[in-house]
Protein backbone atom coordinates (compact mmCIF):
# COMPACT_ATOMS: atom_id res chain seq x y z
CA UNK A 1 0.00 0.00 0.00
CA UNK A 2 1.87 2.85 -1.00
CA UNK A 3 1.12 6.59 -1.77
CA UNK A 4 -0.45 7.55 1.19
CA UNK A 5 -0.59 11.16 2.77
CA UNK A 6 0.47 11.75 6.22
CA UNK A 7 -1.99 13.93 7.62
CA UNK A 8 -0.48 13.85 11.54
CA UNK A 9 2.40 13.41 12.80
CA UNK A 10 5.17 13.55 15.05
CA UNK A 11 4.98 16.22 17.27
CA UNK A 12 1.49 17.27 16.85
CA UNK A 13 0.29 13.47 16.71
CA UNK A 14 1.80 13.55 20.92
CA UNK A 15 -0.02 16.71 21.21
CA UNK A 16 -2.99 15.48 20.00
CA UNK A 17 -2.97 12.51 22.65
CA UNK A 18 -1.63 14.24 25.31
CA UNK A 19 -4.59 16.62 24.62
CA UNK A 20 -7.10 13.47 24.92
CA UNK A 21 -5.57 12.46 28.00
CA UNK A 22 -5.80 15.65 29.64
CA UNK A 23 -9.41 15.71 28.96
CA UNK A 24 -10.00 12.43 29.99
CA UNK A 25 -8.37 13.84 33.63
CA UNK A 26 -10.46 16.79 33.07
CA UNK A 27 -13.72 14.86 33.49
CA UNK A 28 -12.66 11.84 35.60
CA UNK A 29 -10.46 13.28 37.88
CA UNK A 30 -9.42 10.37 40.01
CA UNK A 31 -10.96 7.77 37.48
CA UNK A 32 -12.59 6.15 40.68
CA UNK A 33 -15.02 3.51 39.53
CA UNK A 34 -13.74 3.99 36.09
CA UNK A 35 -12.14 1.57 33.33
CA UNK A 36 -10.53 1.88 30.09
CA UNK A 37 -11.60 -0.80 27.53
CA UNK A 38 -9.30 -0.87 24.11
CA UNK A 39 -10.85 -2.12 21.19
CA UNK A 40 -8.79 -5.10 19.71
CA UNK A 41 -6.77 -4.66 17.67
CA UNK A 42 -5.38 -1.20 16.79
CA UNK A 43 -7.75 0.44 19.65
CA UNK A 44 -5.82 -1.27 21.78
CA UNK A 45 -2.31 0.03 20.63
CA UNK A 46 -4.02 3.98 21.06
CA UNK A 47 -5.44 2.20 24.42
CA UNK A 48 -2.12 1.59 25.71
CA UNK A 49 -0.56 4.98 24.86
CA UNK A 50 -3.27 6.89 26.45
CA UNK A 51 -2.56 4.46 29.95
CA UNK A 52 1.17 5.08 29.39
CA UNK A 53 0.57 8.68 29.31
CA UNK A 54 -2.16 8.93 32.07
CA UNK A 55 0.15 6.94 34.51
CA UNK A 56 2.52 9.97 33.50
CA UNK A 57 0.13 12.79 33.94
CA UNK A 58 -1.78 11.56 37.63
CA UNK A 59 0.45 9.03 38.55
CA UNK A 60 -1.83 8.28 41.74
CA UNK A 61 -4.86 7.26 39.77
CA UNK A 62 -5.13 3.37 39.35
CA UNK A 63 -7.39 3.26 36.41
CA UNK A 64 -8.22 -0.58 35.53
CA UNK A 65 -7.43 -1.41 31.96
CA UNK A 66 -9.26 -4.44 29.76
CA UNK A 67 -8.98 -5.41 25.68
CA UNK A 68 -11.95 -6.31 24.19
CA UNK A 69 -12.00 -8.24 20.89
CA UNK A 70 -14.94 -7.95 19.09
CA UNK A 71 -14.75 -11.03 16.35
CA UNK A 72 -17.60 -12.67 17.28
CA UNK A 73 -20.20 -9.66 17.55
CA UNK A 74 -19.58 -8.47 13.73
CA UNK A 75 -22.94 -8.03 12.07
CA UNK A 76 -20.95 -7.93 8.92
CA UNK A 77 -20.01 -11.94 9.92
CA UNK A 78 -21.67 -13.85 7.11
CA UNK A 79 -21.68 -11.32 4.26
CA UNK A 80 -17.52 -11.13 4.33
CA UNK A 81 -15.62 -13.29 1.80
CA UNK A 82 -13.50 -14.84 4.84
CA UNK A 83 -14.11 -14.95 8.75
CA UNK A 84 -12.34 -12.70 10.55
CA UNK A 85 -9.59 -14.24 13.11
CA UNK A 86 -10.22 -13.16 16.44
CA UNK A 87 -7.87 -11.61 18.61
CA UNK A 88 -8.26 -12.41 22.79
CA UNK A 89 -10.52 -10.65 25.12
CA UNK A 90 -8.80 -9.80 28.08
CA UNK A 91 -11.23 -8.21 30.94
CA UNK A 92 -10.41 -9.36 34.38
CA UNK A 93 -12.71 -7.12 35.79
CA UNK A 94 -16.60 -6.86 35.77
CA UNK A 95 -17.85 -3.51 34.35
CA UNK A 96 -21.09 -3.32 36.20
CA UNK A 97 -21.76 0.05 37.50
CA UNK A 98 -18.55 1.40 35.91
CA UNK A 99 -18.26 4.40 33.62
CA UNK A 100 -16.64 2.76 30.60
CA UNK A 101 -14.17 4.73 28.29
CA UNK A 102 -14.09 2.96 25.25
CA UNK A 103 -11.17 3.70 23.09
CA UNK A 104 -10.49 2.98 19.10
CA UNK A 105 -8.04 4.25 16.87
CA UNK A 106 -10.36 5.39 13.92
CA UNK A 107 -14.43 6.14 14.01
CA UNK A 108 -15.66 5.12 10.27
CA UNK A 109 -18.92 3.94 9.71
CA UNK A 110 -19.64 2.95 13.26
CA UNK A 111 -20.64 -0.69 13.06
CA UNK A 112 -17.46 -1.31 15.19
CA UNK A 113 -18.81 0.70 17.98
CA UNK A 114 -22.17 -1.02 17.83
CA UNK A 115 -20.81 -4.53 18.21
CA UNK A 116 -18.07 -2.81 20.81
CA UNK A 117 -21.28 -1.94 22.79
CA UNK A 118 -23.22 -5.60 22.39
CA UNK A 119 -19.98 -7.33 23.50
CA UNK A 120 -19.54 -4.72 26.40
CA UNK A 121 -23.27 -6.13 28.10
CA UNK A 122 -21.59 -9.44 28.47
CA UNK A 123 -19.46 -7.92 31.50
CA UNK A 124 -21.90 -6.29 33.42
CA UNK A 125 -24.04 -3.02 32.65
CA UNK A 126 -22.10 -0.24 32.58
CA UNK A 127 -22.88 3.23 34.49
CA UNK A 128 -21.96 4.88 31.48
CA UNK A 129 -19.56 4.39 28.45
CA UNK A 130 -17.97 7.25 26.60
CA UNK A 131 -16.11 6.97 23.39
CA UNK A 132 -12.56 8.08 23.07
CA UNK A 133 -11.16 7.66 19.01
CA UNK A 134 -8.18 9.60 17.25
CA UNK A 135 -9.41 9.92 14.21
CA UNK A 136 -13.23 10.75 13.86
CA UNK A 137 -14.50 10.36 10.11
CA UNK A 138 -17.55 12.32 10.76
CA UNK A 139 -19.40 11.79 6.82
CA UNK A 140 -19.08 8.09 6.94
CA UNK A 141 -21.56 6.92 9.62
CA UNK A 142 -23.81 4.26 9.27
CA UNK A 143 -25.29 5.02 12.64
CA UNK A 144 -26.12 6.81 15.41
CA UNK A 145 -22.20 6.89 16.76
CA UNK A 146 -20.32 9.93 17.98
CA UNK A 147 -17.42 10.02 19.96
CA UNK A 148 -16.95 11.87 22.87
CA UNK A 149 -13.23 12.63 22.45
CA UNK A 150 -11.80 13.31 19.37
CA UNK A 151 -8.13 13.49 17.97
CA UNK A 152 -8.48 14.82 14.46
CA UNK A 153 -11.60 14.68 12.13
CA UNK A 154 -11.17 13.58 8.76
CA UNK A 155 -13.52 14.73 6.29
CA UNK A 156 -12.82 11.76 3.36
CA UNK A 157 -14.46 10.05 0.55
CA UNK A 158 -15.95 6.91 1.19
CA UNK A 159 -13.21 5.26 -0.81
CA UNK A 160 -10.42 6.48 1.16
CA UNK A 161 -8.84 4.67 4.34
CA UNK A 162 -7.33 6.56 6.87
CA UNK A 163 -4.58 4.53 9.10
CA UNK A 164 -3.04 5.16 12.39
CA UNK A 165 0.72 4.09 12.82
CA UNK A 166 2.40 3.24 15.78
CA UNK A 167 5.96 3.81 16.39
CA UNK A 168 7.05 0.51 18.71
CA UNK A 169 5.25 -1.17 15.66
CA UNK A 170 5.43 0.90 12.36
CA UNK A 171 8.14 3.10 13.01
CA UNK A 172 7.05 5.89 14.02
CA UNK A 173 3.82 7.48 14.99
CA UNK A 174 1.64 9.04 12.25
CA UNK A 175 -1.74 8.69 10.35
CA UNK A 176 -2.11 8.61 6.74
CA UNK A 177 -5.07 8.98 4.52
CA UNK A 178 -5.05 6.98 0.90
CA UNK A 179 -7.13 7.58 -1.47
CA UNK A 180 -8.16 4.15 -2.73
CA UNK A 181 -9.41 1.92 -0.08
CA UNK A 182 -7.12 -1.31 1.46
CA UNK A 183 -8.05 -4.22 -0.60
CA UNK A 184 -8.90 -6.65 2.26
CA UNK B 1 -6.73 -8.28 12.41
CA UNK B 2 -5.82 -11.34 10.24
CA UNK B 3 -8.33 -12.85 7.46
CA UNK B 4 -8.51 -16.70 7.74
CA UNK B 5 -10.61 -19.69 6.46
CA UNK B 6 -10.76 -23.65 6.02
CA UNK B 7 -9.81 -25.27 3.23
CA UNK B 8 -13.20 -26.95 2.88
CA UNK B 9 -16.52 -26.32 3.23
CA UNK B 10 -17.38 -29.55 5.39
CA UNK B 11 -16.13 -31.34 7.65
CA UNK B 12 -16.12 -34.86 6.84
CA UNK B 13 -13.11 -35.89 8.36
CA UNK B 14 -9.54 -35.00 9.39
CA UNK B 15 -7.95 -36.99 6.52
CA UNK B 16 -9.69 -33.74 4.34
CA UNK B 17 -8.53 -31.25 6.18
CA UNK B 18 -4.70 -29.69 6.18
CA UNK B 19 -2.57 -28.77 9.18
CA UNK B 20 -3.17 -25.57 8.26
CA UNK B 21 -6.75 -26.15 8.99
CA UNK B 22 -6.24 -27.47 12.35
CA UNK B 23 -4.19 -24.81 13.81
CA UNK B 24 -6.61 -22.18 12.24
CA UNK B 25 -9.17 -24.06 14.45
CA UNK B 26 -7.43 -24.63 17.50
CA UNK B 27 -6.05 -20.95 17.17
CA UNK B 28 -10.43 -20.22 17.17
CA UNK B 29 -11.27 -22.27 19.91
CA UNK B 30 -8.86 -20.56 22.19
CA UNK B 31 -10.83 -17.39 21.91
CA UNK B 32 -14.13 -19.86 22.44
CA UNK B 33 -12.86 -21.34 25.26
CA UNK B 34 -12.50 -17.90 26.62
CA UNK B 35 -15.66 -16.92 25.86
CA UNK B 36 -17.30 -19.57 27.40
CA UNK B 37 -15.51 -19.29 30.68
CA UNK B 38 -17.32 -16.10 31.22
CA UNK B 39 -20.27 -15.03 33.03
CA UNK B 40 -22.24 -14.37 29.86
CA UNK B 41 -21.15 -17.68 27.73
CA UNK B 42 -22.59 -16.45 24.73
CA UNK B 43 -21.44 -14.47 21.63
CA UNK B 44 -23.94 -13.67 18.74
CA UNK B 45 -22.15 -14.84 15.78
CA UNK B 46 -24.41 -17.13 13.67
CA UNK B 47 -27.64 -15.66 14.79
CA UNK B 48 -28.71 -15.88 11.37
CA UNK B 49 -27.93 -19.49 10.96
CA UNK B 50 -29.91 -22.56 11.66
CA UNK B 51 -28.55 -25.89 12.20
CA UNK B 52 -29.93 -29.24 12.13
CA UNK B 53 -28.52 -31.68 14.30
CA UNK B 54 -28.95 -35.25 13.06
CA UNK B 55 -28.44 -38.40 15.19
CA UNK B 56 -29.04 -41.74 13.25
CA UNK B 57 -26.56 -43.00 16.35
CA UNK B 58 -26.95 -43.03 19.88
CA UNK B 59 -25.00 -40.28 21.87
CA UNK B 60 -24.98 -38.45 24.76
CA UNK B 61 -21.82 -36.06 25.22
CA UNK B 62 -21.21 -35.69 21.55
CA UNK B 63 -24.81 -34.49 20.99
CA UNK B 64 -25.10 -32.25 24.02
CA UNK B 65 -21.43 -30.65 23.27
CA UNK B 66 -22.67 -29.86 19.56
CA UNK B 67 -26.25 -28.41 20.45
CA UNK B 68 -24.15 -26.10 23.59
CA UNK B 69 -21.78 -25.17 21.11
CA UNK B 70 -24.86 -24.26 18.65
CA UNK B 71 -26.65 -22.06 21.40
CA UNK B 72 -23.44 -20.35 22.59
CA UNK B 73 -23.01 -19.02 19.09
CA UNK B 74 -26.95 -18.18 18.86
CA UNK B 75 -28.14 -20.09 16.06
CA UNK B 76 -30.85 -22.35 16.17
CA UNK B 77 -31.26 -25.70 16.84
CA UNK B 78 -33.40 -28.73 15.77
CA UNK B 79 -32.87 -31.97 16.67
CA UNK B 80 -33.46 -35.15 14.96
CA UNK B 81 -33.00 -38.80 16.24
CA UNK B 82 -33.53 -41.82 13.87
CA UNK B 83 -35.42 -43.79 16.62
CA UNK B 84 -38.30 -41.03 16.59
CA UNK B 85 -38.62 -40.51 13.13
CA UNK B 86 -39.87 -41.20 9.75
CA UNK B 87 -36.84 -43.55 9.16
CA UNK B 88 -38.35 -46.26 10.26
CA UNK B 89 -41.26 -45.67 7.97
CA UNK B 90 -38.47 -46.42 5.34
CA UNK B 91 -37.61 -43.06 4.06
CA UNK B 92 -33.87 -43.25 2.50
CA UNK B 93 -30.97 -40.60 4.24
CA UNK B 94 -31.17 -38.00 0.87
CA UNK B 95 -34.78 -37.54 1.10
CA UNK B 96 -34.90 -36.96 5.17
CA UNK B 97 -32.23 -34.80 4.18
CA UNK B 98 -33.46 -32.58 1.22
CA UNK B 99 -36.62 -32.61 3.50
CA UNK B 100 -34.79 -31.13 6.14
CA UNK B 101 -32.90 -28.62 3.82
CA UNK B 102 -36.31 -27.55 2.30
CA UNK B 103 -37.49 -26.04 5.82
CA UNK B 104 -34.20 -23.71 5.27
CA UNK B 105 -31.54 -24.78 7.36
CA UNK B 106 -28.38 -24.25 6.56
CA UNK B 107 -25.68 -26.76 8.29
CA UNK B 108 -26.15 -30.31 9.34
CA UNK B 109 -24.34 -31.93 11.78
CA UNK B 110 -24.64 -35.67 11.45
CA UNK B 111 -24.12 -38.88 13.05
CA UNK B 112 -24.56 -42.22 11.04
CA UNK B 113 -23.58 -45.60 11.30
CA UNK B 114 -22.76 -46.30 8.00
CA UNK B 115 -19.43 -44.93 7.15
CA UNK B 116 -19.21 -42.75 4.35
CA UNK B 117 -22.91 -41.37 4.62
CA UNK B 118 -21.71 -38.06 4.56
CA UNK B 119 -19.75 -37.99 2.01
CA UNK B 120 -22.64 -39.05 -0.18
CA UNK B 121 -24.43 -36.28 0.81
CA UNK B 122 -21.61 -33.80 0.68
CA UNK B 123 -22.28 -34.47 -3.15
CA UNK B 124 -25.79 -34.07 -3.40
CA UNK B 125 -26.92 -31.08 -0.85
CA UNK B 126 -25.46 -27.82 -0.61
CA UNK B 127 -25.43 -27.25 2.99
CA UNK B 128 -22.17 -27.69 5.15
CA UNK B 129 -22.36 -31.01 6.90
CA UNK B 130 -20.25 -31.44 10.04
CA UNK B 131 -18.88 -35.20 10.71
CA UNK B 132 -20.20 -36.58 14.15
CA UNK B 133 -19.20 -40.02 13.54
CA UNK B 134 -19.52 -42.30 10.59
CA UNK B 135 -19.58 -45.52 11.42
CA UNK B 136 -16.45 -47.19 12.68
CA UNK B 137 -14.60 -45.09 10.33
CA UNK B 138 -13.99 -40.90 11.51
CA UNK B 139 -15.13 -38.78 14.11
CA UNK B 140 -13.22 -35.76 13.80
CA UNK B 141 -14.50 -33.29 15.88
CA UNK B 142 -13.02 -35.34 18.41
CA UNK B 143 -10.03 -35.63 17.39
CA UNK B 144 -9.70 -32.36 17.48
CA UNK B 145 -10.82 -31.94 20.44
CA UNK B 146 -8.41 -34.98 21.73
CA UNK B 147 -5.32 -32.89 19.86
CA UNK B 148 -5.95 -29.48 21.30
CA UNK B 149 -6.30 -30.74 24.97
CA UNK B 150 -3.04 -32.37 24.37
CA UNK B 151 -1.56 -29.19 23.37
CA UNK B 152 -2.73 -27.84 26.54
CA UNK B 153 -0.93 -29.93 28.46
CA UNK B 154 2.50 -30.87 26.02
CA UNK B 155 2.58 -27.59 23.94
CA UNK B 156 3.42 -27.95 20.16
CA UNK B 157 2.74 -31.58 19.66
CA UNK B 158 5.67 -32.08 16.84
CA UNK B 159 7.52 -34.93 18.11
CA UNK B 160 5.26 -36.13 20.83
CA UNK B 161 4.46 -39.47 21.69
CA UNK B 162 1.44 -40.56 21.63
CA UNK B 163 -0.04 -44.08 22.12
CA UNK B 164 -3.69 -45.13 21.35
CA UNK B 165 -4.89 -48.33 23.27
CA UNK B 166 -7.42 -50.44 23.31
CA UNK B 167 -10.22 -51.30 20.61
CA UNK B 168 -8.59 -49.79 17.15
CA UNK B 169 -10.52 -51.82 14.84
CA UNK B 170 -13.47 -50.16 15.55
CA UNK B 171 -12.64 -47.09 16.65
CA UNK B 172 -13.47 -43.83 14.70
CA UNK B 173 -11.93 -41.92 17.21
CA UNK B 174 -9.02 -44.13 16.86
CA UNK B 175 -8.57 -43.37 13.09
CA UNK B 176 -8.99 -39.49 13.34
CA UNK B 177 -7.09 -39.41 16.02
CA UNK B 178 -3.98 -41.14 13.89
CA UNK B 179 -4.62 -38.28 10.98
CA UNK B 180 -4.91 -35.85 13.17
CA UNK B 181 -1.91 -36.80 15.31
CA UNK B 182 0.31 -36.98 12.36
CA UNK B 183 -0.71 -34.11 10.41
CA UNK B 184 0.61 -32.09 13.22
CA UNK B 185 4.14 -33.91 13.25
CA UNK B 186 3.42 -36.19 16.41
CA UNK B 187 4.53 -40.01 16.97
CA UNK B 188 1.52 -42.10 17.26
CA UNK B 189 1.58 -45.66 18.54
CA UNK B 190 -1.24 -48.05 18.74
CA UNK B 191 -1.86 -50.93 21.45
CA UNK B 192 -3.90 -53.37 21.55
CA UNK B 193 -5.34 -57.05 21.48
CA UNK B 194 -3.72 -58.43 18.14
CA UNK B 195 -7.63 -59.33 16.96
CA UNK B 196 -8.33 -55.62 17.39
CA UNK B 197 -5.47 -53.95 15.57
CA UNK B 198 -6.21 -53.78 11.63
CA UNK B 199 -3.81 -55.56 9.61
CA UNK B 200 -2.23 -52.80 7.42
CA UNK B 201 -2.71 -50.34 9.96
CA UNK B 202 0.96 -49.07 9.75
CA UNK B 203 0.77 -48.22 6.43
CA UNK B 204 -0.92 -44.61 7.91
CA UNK B 205 2.40 -43.74 9.50
CA UNK B 206 2.02 -45.17 13.36
CA UNK B 207 3.78 -48.75 14.90
CA UNK B 208 2.06 -51.38 16.41
CA UNK B 209 2.95 -52.07 19.99
CA UNK B 210 1.38 -55.27 21.47
CA UNK B 211 2.53 -54.73 24.68
CA UNK B 212 1.08 -52.07 27.19
CA UNK B 213 3.91 -51.59 29.76
CA UNK B 214 6.13 -50.91 27.04
CA UNK B 215 3.70 -48.32 25.19
CA UNK B 216 3.00 -46.45 28.48
CA UNK B 217 6.67 -45.84 29.07
CA UNK B 218 7.17 -45.03 25.85
CA UNK B 219 4.59 -41.93 25.58
CA UNK B 220 3.89 -38.74 26.99
CA UNK B 221 -0.31 -39.49 26.24
CA UNK B 222 -1.97 -42.18 26.70
CA UNK B 223 -5.51 -42.00 25.08
CA UNK B 224 -7.64 -44.95 26.16
CA UNK B 225 -10.55 -46.23 23.93
CA UNK B 226 -13.88 -48.24 24.85
CA UNK B 227 -13.88 -51.77 23.82
CA UNK B 228 -17.07 -51.18 21.34
CA UNK B 229 -18.89 -54.57 22.61
CA UNK B 230 -21.93 -53.17 19.90
CA UNK B 231 -19.82 -52.93 17.15
CA UNK B 232 -18.59 -56.56 17.50
CA UNK B 233 -19.60 -59.70 15.56
CA UNK B 234 -18.08 -62.25 16.81
CA UNK B 235 -15.52 -62.26 19.78
CA UNK B 236 -12.33 -60.68 19.03
CA UNK B 237 -11.45 -60.98 22.99
CA UNK B 238 -12.14 -63.74 24.97
CA UNK B 239 -13.37 -62.23 27.98
CA UNK B 240 -13.46 -58.24 29.39
CA UNK B 241 -12.43 -59.64 32.55
CA UNK B 242 -9.25 -61.10 30.38
CA UNK B 243 -8.89 -57.56 28.16
CA UNK B 244 -9.09 -55.80 31.38
CA UNK B 245 -5.92 -57.77 33.08
CA UNK B 246 -3.58 -57.28 29.60
CA UNK B 247 -4.67 -54.14 28.31
CA UNK B 248 -6.44 -52.04 31.55
CA UNK B 249 -4.32 -49.02 31.97
CA UNK B 250 -4.78 -49.14 36.15
CA UNK B 251 -2.94 -47.35 38.87
CA UNK B 252 -0.37 -49.75 39.68
CA UNK B 253 -0.04 -49.97 36.24
CA UNK B 254 0.62 -46.45 35.84
CA UNK B 255 2.96 -46.31 39.68
CA UNK B 256 5.60 -48.62 38.10
CA UNK B 257 6.50 -46.01 35.27
CA UNK B 258 9.49 -43.92 35.47
CA UNK B 259 7.52 -40.82 34.54
CA UNK B 260 4.08 -39.25 35.32
CA UNK B 261 1.76 -39.65 32.05
CA UNK B 262 -1.24 -38.08 30.16
CA UNK B 263 -4.57 -40.39 30.25
CA UNK B 264 -7.16 -39.52 28.17
CA UNK B 265 -10.81 -41.12 27.01
CA UNK B 266 -13.15 -40.00 24.62
CA UNK B 267 -15.76 -41.73 27.01
CA UNK B 268 -18.12 -42.97 27.88
CA UNK B 269 -15.47 -45.07 29.96
CA UNK B 270 -16.52 -48.81 31.06
CA UNK B 271 -14.97 -48.21 34.63
CA UNK B 272 -12.71 -51.54 35.58
CA UNK B 273 -12.31 -52.65 32.41
CA UNK B 274 -10.14 -50.18 30.27
CA UNK B 275 -9.42 -47.71 32.75
CA UNK B 276 -9.76 -48.65 37.02
CA UNK B 277 -11.96 -45.79 38.60
CA UNK B 278 -8.59 -44.63 40.50
CA UNK B 279 -7.28 -43.51 36.93
CA UNK B 280 -10.02 -42.00 35.47
CA UNK B 281 -10.53 -39.98 38.79
CA UNK B 282 -7.01 -39.24 39.06
CA UNK B 283 -5.42 -35.88 38.20
CA UNK B 284 -3.34 -37.48 35.49
CA UNK B 285 -6.61 -38.11 33.87
CA UNK B 286 -8.35 -35.07 32.00
CA UNK B 287 -11.65 -36.46 30.24
CA UNK B 288 -13.30 -33.41 31.39
CA UNK B 289 -10.87 -31.17 30.51
CA UNK B 290 -11.58 -33.63 27.16
CA UNK B 291 -15.31 -32.57 27.44
CA UNK B 292 -14.91 -29.16 28.31
CA UNK B 293 -12.52 -28.37 24.88
CA UNK B 294 -15.10 -30.53 23.08
CA UNK B 295 -17.83 -27.35 23.57
CA UNK B 296 -14.75 -24.66 22.46
CA UNK B 297 -13.43 -27.08 19.40
CA UNK B 298 -16.81 -27.09 18.12
CA UNK B 299 -17.63 -23.51 18.35
CA UNK B 300 -14.43 -23.15 16.54
CA UNK B 301 -15.84 -25.70 13.69
CA UNK B 302 -19.19 -24.13 13.36
CA UNK B 303 -17.76 -20.63 13.31
CA UNK B 304 -15.45 -21.11 11.01
CA UNK B 305 -17.72 -23.36 8.01
CA UNK B 306 -20.74 -20.96 8.60
CA UNK B 307 -18.10 -17.91 7.85
CA UNK B 308 -16.89 -20.24 4.64
CA UNK B 309 -20.65 -20.09 3.28
CA UNK B 310 -20.31 -16.80 2.21
CA UNK B 311 -17.98 -18.14 -1.03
Amino acid sequence: MKGGKTILAKERFKLTVERLCHELIEKYEDFSDTCIIGVQERGVLLADRVIERLKVLAPKTNIEYGKLDITFYRDDFRTRVEPLKASSTEIDFLIENKKVILIDDVLYTGRTIQASLAALQDFGRPAQVELLTLVDRRFNRHLPICSDYTGITVDALDEAYVKVEWENLDGQDRILLFSAKRNN
Amino acid sequence: MGYSTLSTKHLLGIKYITADDINLIFQTAENFKDVINRPIKKVPSLRDVTIANLFFENSTRTRISFELAEKRLSADVVNFSAASSSVKKGETLLDTVNNILAMKVDMIVMRHPAAGSHHYLSKHIDASIINAGDGTHEHPTQALLDAFSMREQLGDLKGKKIVIVGDIMHSRVALSNIFCLIKLGAKVKVCGPPTLIPKYITSLGVEVEYSIKKALEWCDVANVLRIQLERMDIKYVPSLREYSMYYGVNKKLLDSLNKKIVIMHPGPINRGVELSSDVADSDQAIILDQVENGVAVRMAVLYLLAGNRAN
